[in-house]
């Protein structure tokens, strides 16, 4: 490893020269990163992506194919994402994957990156795609130790730096005080941005609070005109808007975070108006109507996820991100009940609400990553709004 | 849905002898099936009539019969223990077939058998051509769009319809000839015009070329609730065109984003869920490298070879899981064993890296054509696993044992340029050494892709590795951080020390300096999501080190046998597996290595702990010196685990059993000889032997015929009958090819009666289980004749000298635990052929007929316990009330260019077991197994042997002629029969003119042939050589030892199929 050229070799942070790097074939740095974990634990491997320091919330995901849906995912803004499949970056990047405008994560661990892409859509490396973004990388280390780290004392912070000499203490510091906020406002899109379809059947108003842009996919598809709206577009809008049906995205952070928001939200569901809601667009609508949410201990992120539709009677496996739940015992049996269950830990996965068209689950049915096998609840929405219709215009007509 | 009440006892049918294309894998799963239905209280019915199976055993079935697999005796044994179920999926395509003729012919009905799972019209739609192809378009699913045509206008006319390029595939030729690639409509015309004379029925198949497509695999399952998940994805490195069995196969998928991925993943889900599968499935696809474009190539509604990969690539038990839901269970009520918390209903997810690499046999048949096509031609393979590609390459390079430690083949590195080119073009199982070769002489990946269509992402890979070697080239041991990185990358020591010329031992003592030792991580199907509970690991160069020793003062390390190859087969897992249950039963910890994912031994729940690695003394070194066993066992898994004695031994692990020294003194020639002069012993006069010259004064002095083999060799590799000067001198061209390194012997060849024993002693006393008599005299290995307990010929003063002889020099040679000996009876005296102090192929089928549990004996003897302690006493145990047949079972149709004729060296892939109160009914069983049909009344042989086979063999054609058969021959053979009053017409030798003996082969009014080779090895030109092949593309019966003949015509004369009676095993 090459020496700091700093003349008093002491400790240092962020803002402070760092190493020189090399280059090998395939353009890859072979500069030194540190993952520091907030317990304490350090990995020294190679740095990827951009060079500065980085503090954020580390979570691992064990998808084994799809980081570049990942990344793009909002709902992993302010966080680091740990890979605990280990060769990644194998089939490049490419404009078509993309699920938002840019790529989200502060920070980005993996084993093993693939200095070339290889697939017919390849148009770039995810070394270049990261920097792209500013996303603070590290590989070549234990990703599997990382994993099991997280596993065992639960999500917590961490720092990657390049910095060759630092101060663990200092680090520990920086680590210790952060915290995910602001998140939902910074993803969100700033203006209402619409998506329209040939002969569509219906209109529909997405509330952006992290969407994945494959939501607006699975609607185009099925006839709908999709509109996206910013966070905190007030409920009055929606309901005056002209729309068949509202969804609600999946996003970041903790969602107790997001008072105003749910409290539009109430609106929504004190109107008719017929509700699709995703992720945390699920953990919001449980917030308005008095259910409380909690932590997990490390989330579920990945593609492997089975989880039980209790009406069905079967078990779909589903694409997951999530750090936080609602909690099934605070949810009013008046207002909702359990529909979807996650087989492995139990965790409440979905709530259909009582004399209500609502219904919400908090995995993930447009996946991208991930199995496509809940598609099905996109046709369940608009069968919903159907309905809707069938009773409005028999209404009418009595 | 709870498993349903009304199901108690189930049949379940295995897959027969081992063939290439079903090996242990249908073991593997079946055991473990069984196992799982055990422990849902069912009472279990086996059939299978491959003895060395663990399946076959009383501890795993209820009620076992070791019977030919055919619809007669299924039917019997139906109407004897009279199952209320049957389980069709687990016995490979054998068992699938037999089931679904079962229920065909209302024998199902009749006796109110249900079948369990997936369900006969499933099993139809997936297996019949056209009903599959309706059932794909149902769904939108693509297929590979053929046609089969009669002319070159009908050819056009479908590729009109579909486009070009084109795939001609004449019907009923062999390996393809005629066919080709269209790439329009004037060489479509060309190839069909040619394709259609070439076939024997005027037809071929036209169909849309995929060649260049990726082979992308799924192993996916379905429960009665429909609930459908699954369980690996799987990426062939070879495009389509070559049989997955034979392919370098990756898991899960390398190169395709989340998008391809996921389309495939529903596509099988899709598939699965049309066919109402209930159980596992494998779904093959077809995906173009260029575009979202794919098709379905394959379903197999079975526990399959890529099952048992998958199974052991992700710890996700398939089969156990795939009977349960038989039972009636739903994915979500049975749990999932690895975690112990989960349930089975969830996806698999890996956090490394698998490689498989198929085992061909193309070091046995060295004339055989390496090109790998449609036609699987593996005997079986090795699985790695590392966290990264590279490391998992090496690895498997590693357990291939093919004396290769890393991406280079020594004779192509003076290959030219040019002539990589060439050899990239062809498909052969060295096809990964001519893309790392054609690398570092400059061909670049992008002229290696277009020409292999091997992902460019491979061959960066390839290219990281000759990179390392690059970067570690040198005088000096390479620094800390290169060390690190070769060693993740899978470099073994071995090769660090050949690339900068020190030892194995300097580099070992560097990278310890350096403080780089293995680490091992967990197999958990989970990617360490959840605490798992699985003793399941593999080595990497890592952080953390998840593989906590016990501190278990009586740890045992049980060596498994690596890769089924000829001479190698399932019957050292049936040893290995059976040691370990011993050695628990003991008290003992086990530890298995081993590197096969088709085996029982590698099912994470056989051993306490189970390391899947190469078996080279490198890699087991990592495993003691964190597990510090107490003692190592190495008798049980072939040649693998023995030539690992001496390492083990120096690693300071005391063998148990046979000490390195002990094993030693019986393959050294020298000593070996010591020991019998000791003991008075007579064998075949012999002597070693280096060189021609040395070889000639051999041969000279002790007389012609003589035996030439290499010492230290499987399954009489390179072992041939020398009858004069010039044969000494051919083959000892053919052995110096390979670097000896141990001497070559020349000993008398006895043409006498073959004797074989397994024995086990203890220090003090011998017990002899059973002594076996081979059909086919010495000369035949003893792999590939057709082997009878008990003995026929055998005097009690000959069993007595051979339980003395026996006695003597396995004590001589400080044997604790196994022996095999092997004697010729000859001229009423007994002489020995050879002994080898570990287990046997044998010892699976003797262990079940005469009930004597020979490797817990075994066992037991080398953990210090003494036989006499023991219920089965010492001696020669007393002979079972059985005749049992142990016949041989070659898969010489899948190899081209290899000839059948059996000498000394060994051919066979499996075998088969028939047993019975009489002999001739034992055979018939044996030979019905082995599928091998035994010509009747009316019907017509033609005998063609070499001129010291004529007068025996006269004998033999009175027999089957006064049995009403006609006997054809060719001119000398035909002469010497007429001469001697036996009528044979005459049939012309292929060089002779049409019709010749090869025309009435193909017209299929031939029953057998029996043909002697003058010689072992005959050219390919030869009218023999031709004349066997033609038998077996033919399916004809061809024997090519008098001996054989002379069992065909016992059973003809002894036997009705009528008077056979299925005999359960665990009631011996």
């Amino acid at each position: 490893m090459e020496q700091s050229e700093e003349p008093d070799g002491q400790p240092r942070l962020s803002g402070q020269k760092q190493n020189k790097s090399k280059t090998v074939k395939g353009g890859m740095s072979t500069m030194k990163a540190t993952l520091i974990l907030e317990n304490g634990h350090v990995f020294v491997g190679k740095s990827i992506g951009s060079t500065e320091d980085r503090v954020c919330e580390m979570v691992f995901n064990t998808s084994m194919v799809g980081y570049q849906e990942i990344l793009t995912d909002p709902s992993y803004a302010g966080q680091g994402v740990v890979m605990s499949y280990p060769l990644i970056g194998n089939y490049g990047v490419n404009p078509e994957d993309d699920e938002s405008v840019r790529a989200w994560p502060e920070a980005f661990v993996v084993r093993h990156l693939s200095p070339r892409g290889s697939n017919f859509r390849n148009e770039g490396t995810l070394d270049d795609y990261l920097k792209q973004y500013n996303i603070v990388g590290i590989q070549g280390i234990d990703t599997r130790a990382v994993t099991k780290i997280l596993r065992n004392q639960g999500t917590m912070n961490g720092m990657i730096t390049c910095a060759e000499h630092f101060s663990v203490e200092d680090a520990l510091e920086k680590i210790r005080a952060y915290r995910v906020t602001g998140t939902v406002e910074r993803v969100s899109c700033k203006a209402p941005e619409y998506f329209p379809v040939e002969n569509a059947k219906y209109n529909i108003a997405l509330l952006d609070v992290g969407e994945k842009r494959n939501m607006t996919r699975c609607l185009n598809a099925r006839g709908c005109n999709v509109t996206v709206l910013p966070c905190h577009t007030p409920a009055e809008e929606i309901l005056n808007g002209g729309y068949d049906g509202v969804m609600l995205s999946n996003g970041p952070g903790d969602p107790a975070d997001n008072v105003e928001v749910i409290a539009e939200i109430r609106k929504l569901y004190d109107s008719d108006l017929p509700v699709f809601a995703v992720c945390l667009g699920h953990q919001l609508m449980a917030l308005a109507t008095g259910a409380k949410t909690g932590r997990l201990a490390y989330g579920h992120r990945g593609a492997n996820h089975p989880v039980r539709d209790i009406r069905a009677g079967r078990v779909f496996i589903t694409s997951q991100n999530h750090g936080y739940v609602v909690r099934s015992e605070t949810v009013n049996p008046e207002i909702a009940t359990v529909s979807h269950v996650n087989v492995n830990d139990g965790t409440c996965e979905g709530l259909e609400y009582r004399n209500k068209r609502i219904f919400t689950v908090q995995f993930h049915p447009e996946a991208n990553p991930g199995p496509k096998d809940t598609e099905y609840l996109f046709d369940k929405f608009l069968e919903m709004i159907d309905d809707a219709r069938a009773g409005k215009e028999a209404a009418e007509n009595a | 849905m709870p498993k349903d009440p009304s199901i108690k006892k189930v049949l379940v049918i295995g897959s027969g002898p081992i063939i290439i294309g079903q090996a242990a894998e249908f073991d593997y799963a079946g055991t473990q099936a069984c196992r799982a239905l055990k422990e849902e209280g069912m009472d279990v019915v086996l059939v299978n009539s491959n003895p060395a199976t663990i399946m076959t055993d009383k501890d795993i079935a209820d009620h076992v019969y070791i019977e030919p697999l055919n619809v007669a005796s299924l039917e019997q044994i139906i109407a004897i223990e009279r199952p209320d179920s049957i389980l069709p999926t687990l016995g490979g395509q054998v068992g699938l077939n037999l089931a679904m003729a079962l229920y065909e012919q209302g024998i199902l009905e009749k006796y109110h058998v249900r079948m369990l799972g997936t369900s006969a019209d499933s099993i139809r739609k997936a297996e019949d051509r056209q009903g599959f192809k309706d059932c794909m378009e149902s769904i939108h699913q693509p297929c590979v769009t053929s046609e089969v045509v009669n002319t070159v206008e009908d050819a056009v006319e479908f590729s009109n319809r579909i486009g070009y390029p084109m795939i001609v595939r004449p019907a009923y030729t062999l390996g393809g000839t005629g066919g080709g690639i269209a790439y329009d409509e004037a060489s479509l015309k060309e190839i069909a015009a040619r394709g259609i004379y070439a076939s024997r029925v005027g037809e071929i198949l036209v169909e849309r070329c995929i060649s260049g497509w990726k082979e992308i695999e799924f192993e996916v399952m379905r429960d009665s609730a429909g609930n459908v998940i699954q369980i690996c994805s799987m990426e062939n490195i070879d495009p389509v065109g070559v049989h997955t069995g034979d392919s370098i196969v990756v898991a899960p998928t390398q190169t395709l984003a989340n998008k391809e991925y996921q389309m495939l993943r529903t596509a099988a889900l899709d598939i699965i869920s049309a066919l109402e599968i209930e159980g596992g499935c494998n779904c093959q696809f077809a995906l173009n490298p260029d575009s979202f474009e794919y098709a379905v190539i394959e379903v197999n509604p079975r526990v399959s070879r890529s099952s048992a990969l998958a199974s052991k690539a992700t710890g996700y038990p398939i089969a156990k899981v795939a009977a349960k839901i038989a039972l009636g269970y739903t994915l979500d009520e049975i749990k999932n064993a690895v975690t112990g918390k989960t349930t089975a209903c969830f996806e698999p997810t890996l956090d490394y890296c698998v490689l498989k690499i198929p085992r061909l046999p193309f070091d046995k048949f060295t004339s055989a054509s390496r090109t790998l096509g449609t036609q699987m031609k593996a005997t079986g393979e090795v699985m790695a696993i590392a966290n990264s590609f590279e490391g998992a390459l090496m690895k498997a390079i590693r357990s291939l044992e093919l004396n290769v430690h890393c991406l280079r083949l020594e004779k192509l590195i003076d290959v030219p340029r040019y002539e990589l080119e060439d050899m990239l073009k062809e498909t052969s199982d060295e096809r990964m050494f001519v893309i790392a070769e054609a690398l570092r002489k400059g061909i670049t990946k992008e002229e290696i892709y277009n020409i292999t269509k091997v992902d460019l992402w491979f061959l960066d890979r390839f290219q990281n590795i000759i990179d390392m070697e690059e970067a570690i080239r040198g005088p000096e041991l390479p620094d800390a951080d290169t060390m690190l990185l070769a060693k993740q990358m899978g470099f073994a020591d071995s090769y660090i020390a050949f690339l900068t010329d020190h030892t194995r031992e300097e580099v070992k003592a560097r990278r310890e300096e350096y403080g780089i030792v293995p680490s091992f991580k967990m197999v958990d199907t989970c990617a360490a999501e959840f605490d798992a509970e699985t003793p399941y690991y593999y080595s990497s160069y890592d952080v953390e080190n998840e593989s906590i020793p016990s501190d278990n003062p009586r740890k045992v390390l049980v060596l498994g046998s690596g890769p089924i190859r000829i001479g190698q087969g399932i019957e050292f897992d049936y040893c290995s597996v059976h040691s370990v249950w011993s050695l628990k039963k003991m008290s003992c910890e086990t530890i298995i290595i081993n590197n096969n994912p088709e085996t029982v031994s590698t099912d994470f729940d056989i051993a306490d702990r189970l390391y899947f690695e190469p078996l080279t003394p490198e890699d087991v070194q990592g495993i003691v010196e964190l597990e510090k066993p107490w003692g190592a066992v190495v008798q049980f898994g072939g040649q693998t685990a023995i030539k690992l004695a001496n390492a083990l031994t120096e690693m300071g692990v005391p063998i148990l059993g046979t000490s390195a020294a002990g094993i030693d003194a019986a393959e050294d020639r020298e000593k070996f000889d010591e020991v019998l002069t000791k003991c008075n012993i007579p064998r075949a006069k012999g002597t070693t032997i280096f060189t021609t010259e040395e070889a000639l004064a051999a041969a000279n002095r002790l007389g012609y015929p003589v035996l030439v083999r290499p010492s230290y060799v499987l399954g009489g590799a390179g072992m041939e009958i020398a009858y004069s000067d010039r044969n000494i001198v051919d083959f000892m061209k053919v052995i110096n090819l390979t670097v000896q390194e141990h001497p070559i012997l020349v000993d008398k060849y006895l043409m006498g009666r073959e004797i074989e024993v397994d024995g086990v002693f203890d220090g003090e006393d011998i017990l002899i289980p059973g002594i076996m008599e081979h059909i086919e005299r010495a000369g035949i290995h003893s792999g590939d004749s057709i082997s009878v307990y008990p003995p026929l010929h055998l005097e009690d003063k000959h069993k007595e000298k051979i339980l003395r002889d026996t006695y003597n020099m396995t004590k001589e040679l400080g044997v604790v635990g196994l022996i095999n000996a092997q004697y010729i009876l000859y001229d009423d005296d007994i002489y020995v052929i050879e002994v080898n102090p570990r287990s046997s192929r044998t010892i699976p089928y003797i262990s079940k007929v005469t009930g004597v549990p020979i490797i817990e004996l075994a066992t037991r003897v080398m953990l210090g316990e003494k036989l006499k302690d023991m219920e089965y006493g010492t001696g020669i145990y007393r002979e079972a009330d059985y005749f049992a047949v142990k016949m041989p079972v070659f898969s010489f149709e899948k190899l081209n260019e290899v000839d059948i004729a059996m000498g000394p060296e060994m051919k066979s892939t499996g075998e088969c077991l028939g047993i019975a109160d009489t002999y001739p009914q034992a055979l018939l069983k044996a030979f019905k197994g082995a599928n091998m049909k035994i010509p009747k009344r009316g019907g017509r042989i033609i005998i063609t042997v070499k001129d010291e086979d004529k007068g025996e063999i006269s004998a033999i054609a009175r027999g089957f002629q006064e049995m009403g058969i006609e006997i054809l021959a060719t001119e000398g053979t035909a002469a010497y029969l007429n001469a001697h009053g036996i009528e044979a017409g005459l049939v012309k030798r292929i060089s002779e003119g049409h019709p010749n003996i090869e025309d009435l082969i193909r017209s299929g009014s031939i029953d057998l042939i029996i043909n002697t080779p003058a010689k072992a090895h005959e050219s390919m030109q030869s009218d023999g050589f031709k004349i066997r092949r033609c038998a077996v593309e033919h399916s004809v019966p061809c024997v090519t030892a008098v001996d054989t003949a002379q069992a065909m015509l016992t059973v003809r004369e002894h036997s009705h199929a009528a008077e056979l009676v299925p005999i359960d095993v665990t009631k011996i």
